[in-house]
């Protein structure tokens, strides 16, 4: 379960108990309840914050009398969604992003669980950071904010961290963040140490020597641009070693980020082989390429570069045959000083949270996605893959949803987004599916206009 | 007391690690044990087996109990003993180990007892010269010695080694202890089990009949005898593991973790003891520890190592 909730204390308290109901919805999301549900509409009954009943049956004549009932009216209503990737700044960048700045983002983008990545400053490596983080969590956040911890001594790719420590402060996965592990040596120990407290091991695969000087991805765009390139092999090289060290160590191995057709072979293999590893895509690589940026647009440097478009394609072709697991926003706040620069001096990321149900909501409009598939690669399969009892609509399940309606149109306007950094790949974009409401827990944390 | 067994000789002229004896091999050298214990424990100590033989402790390696142990017995037994820590010596003036070993044999001494850091160096020098050779640890090879103390230990505590569960925790990976007690152990019939993170258990353990742990309560559970062995502490710096106060949350026995072994379950380490790392100063000198006892064991069994060696001696 992950501690850290603020949002019992800052919202509805005087209604903890009164049981909710959303009726008149159109429920998507994994369910062991029967599959009758899906054909009509539904709703889903909240008592005490989790799942009490979700389905047809949940209707308006049927509920208990001192339940507030909520009329979706035809909407959708799935779990919240469960980001495996997205910096939250705290500590010690706080500049960027704070917990509060991250997680009412994250609400109102129908996020309802965050890992936080632990290269912060300092990293997550002690437990005292991962108690600090649940404080903050607690006392600032609107959502759930999941610790993950180091995989080695500060970020250093040298010696192991102290995982057993970490994991009983709350960290619920391990990983160097944005740091790519160079020594195969000391990722095996890393991974068998981790195997040994059955600890998820999450790594961003990219061979830094490889990748070089290179600021977007290598080819004919790069050329044109006169930018350096990052060839595809940098992320594929070193992820084979990896699935190679997952085979060795029996680790449960979560890819940070795949962003080519390389990666996807590579996956592919370990899967068919059957071993522990999952990996994930950003919203970013689903949706955009390297085209996109256009005139030096610094909001689109993101590492691993964008792609070409048919790679793009075949991300998500994968993502719907489930090769991918799962959709991370890799969400990554950089104030305007660091992006308002040449483009090779520019730092690399884009915010996310707020956006990434829309963004993907895209692919469905496209006919590239199923809704369900996408709403199981942000809720079921990040759940499954971190152990984590929310996304699914099951009785029992912690209450917390989103509604929607996937077609209502908007634009986005960065002046209103929740992050403190604005730098978002979609400003002025025309989206489809703006979050009406989100709940953690059975209370609501956002409600749109 | 008549006992057929002490009518069998043993067999061999060395003794280069615990591969290769029979169980009947090592219960000749735990018979000769027992009664050197009760040598040493009168107050006249002295025998005469090894009168006007000579011990050399070759010791390429620091040591500071195993080598007083072998000088101890070998004095017990009537022994001139030589102490060559070749640490400070020849060596470090570029020597090899085989001139070394060539030079020593020339001065005629009757048994060598080696230490050296690479495994199988007692083995290429038990080639080169005429005398018993005795390993006293190579690399992290074997360690006979020591896996017969800790053998005789038990079978003076618990009547018995075949049946009982024995865990063997913490760096097995780096331990020639370890190895050697697996060897014995397992030829006496104890069901032996190697305990500790993965990053500290070798490869190919299972093959060799030992049951794997990485989680020291599931490890501990109904073993008749947890054996903890010495973290080094230049291991933690290598990456093997986070810390030492993780290994000890995590691996360190402590009163909690031992509640999970029998209730007469017996604490042993070979020394020197790294307490609050691997083992807790409340379980080190508890009621279930022999540690001080093994020390004991570990005289009276190189003496027995000794005798038994020098019946193969010429005119022995």
């Amino acid at each position: 379960m992950v501690e850290g909730r603020g949002a019992k204390m800052m919202f509805s308290s005087a209604i903890a108990h009164q049981p909710l109901a959303l009726v008149n919805a159109r429920l998507v999301g994994a369910s062991s309840l029967s599959a009758e549900w899906r054909r009509g509409r539904g709703g889903v009954l909240i008592v005490d914050g989790l799942i009490r009943d979700a389905g047809p049956g949940v209707a308006q004549a049927n509920l208990p009398s001192h339940a507030r009932i909520l009329d979706c009216g035809g909407d959708v209503v799935s779990p919240g969604l469960i980001d495996m990737r997205a910096f939250v700044g705290e500590p010690g960048a706080e500049h960027r992003e704070t917990i509060a700045s991250a997680t009412a983002a994250a609400a109102a983008g129908g996020v309802t669980t965050i890992l936080a990545r632990p290269d912060t400053f300092p990293p997550v490596d002690e437990a005292s950071v991962v108690d600090f983080l649940l404080r903050r969590a607690r006392d600032t956040g609107r959502v759930r904010v999941a610790p993950s911890a180091a995989l080695t001594q500060g970020l250093r790719g040298e010696e192991i961290a102290e995982i057993g420590l970490l994991q009983q402060a709350g960290a619920l996965a391990f990983s160097d963040g944005a740091h790519s592990i160079r020594n195969a040596r000391v990722l095996r120990r890393a991974m068998s140490y981790a195997r040994d407290f059955d600890a998820l091991v999450i790594h961003y695969a990219e061979d830094r020597d490889l990748a070089g000087e290179g600021v977007m991805n290598e080819g004919e765009f790069a050329t044109r641009l006169g930018l350096s390139g990052v060839p595809r092999e940098a992320e594929a090289i070193v992820l084979d070693r990896d699935v190679r060290l997952a085979a060795l160590t029996g680790a449960r191995y979560h890819a940070a980020l795949v962003t080519t057709s390389l990666s996807l072979e590579i996956i592919a293999r370990a899967k068919a082989a059957g071993l522990p590893v999952t990996c994930a895509v950003s919203i970013n690589h689903l949706t955009l390429n390297e085209s996109d940026i256009g005139d030096y647009r610094t909001f689109l440097k993101l590492s691993p570069p964008l792609r070409r478009e048919d790679e793009r394609r075949e991300l998500v072709a994968a993502l719907a045959s489930g090769l991918i697991d799962v959709i991370v926003s890799d969400h990554n706040p950089q104030d305007v000083e660091t992006k308002r620069l040449p483009f090779a001096e520019a730092e690399d990321g884009a915010i996310g949270l707020e956006t990434m149900l829309s963004a993907g909501l895209r692919l469905v409009s496209s006919g590239e996605l199923t809704l369900d598939r996408l709403i199981e690669a942000m809720t079921l399969r990040p759940a499954e893959i971190l152990r984590l009892p929310q996304g699914r609509l099951d009785v029992g399940a912690p209450a917390d949803l989103i509604r929607f309606d996937p077609e209502e149109p908007y634009v986005v306007d960065p002046a209103k987004l929740h992050s403190r950094c604005k730098n978002t790949p979609f400003d002025e974009a025309r989206m489809e599916g703006r979050v009406k409401l989100t709940l953690v827990g059975g209370e609501i944390v956002y409600e749109g206009e | 007391m008549p006992d057929p067994q002490r009518e069998l000789r043993f067999p061999h002229r060395h003794l280069l690690g615990i591969e290769g004896l029979s169980p009947l091999d090592i219960a000749i050298l735990l018979d000769l044990a027992d009664e050197a214990v009760e040598v040493s424990r009168q107050v006249e100590k002295k025998r005469s087996t090894l009168r006007g033989r000579t011990l050399i402790n070759l010791f390429f390696e620091a040591s500071t109990r195993t080598q007083s142990s072998f000088e101890l017995a070998g004095k017990r037994l009537g022994a001139d003993v030589m102490n060559m820590s070749v640490a400070s010596s020849s060596v470090k003036k570029g020597e090899t180990l085989i001139d070394t070993a060539m030079t020593l044999n020339a001065m005629r001494p009757d048994i060598i007892v080696v230490r050296h850091a690479q495994a199988g160096a007692v083995h290429l020098l038990a080639k080169k010269v005429d005398c018993a050779v005795v390993n006293a640890g190579d690399g992290a090879h074997e360690h006979p010695t020591q896996a017969l103390l800790d053998a005789l230990t038990i079978r003076r505590n618990k009547g018995k080694v075949a049946g009982l569960i024995v865990a063997i925790c913490g760096d097995i990976l780096h331990s020639r202890v370890a190895r050697s007690n697996i060897l014995l152990l397992s030829a006496l019939g104890a069901r032996v089990r190697a305990v500790g993170p993965s990053t500290l258990l070798p490869a190919g353990l299972k093959r060799m009949g030992i049951e794997t742990f990485t989680d020291m309560k599931a490890g501990l559970r109904d073993a008749d005898i947890v054996m903890m062995l010495r973290l080094q502490r230049e291991r933690m710096q290598g990456g093997f593991i986070p810390s030492a106060r993780e290994f000890f949350r995590f691996f360190g026995l402590d009163e909690a973790k031992l509640a999970f072994a029998k209730p007469d379950a017996l604490v042993m380490h070979p020394g020197p003891m790294n307490r609050g790392v691997e083992i807790d100063s409340a379980v080190a000198d508890g009621a279930h520890s022999r540690i001080r006892e093994q020390v004991e064991m570990g005289v009276a069994v190189r003496m027995a190592v000794l005798e038994a060696l020098a019946q193969h001696l010429p005119n022995g």
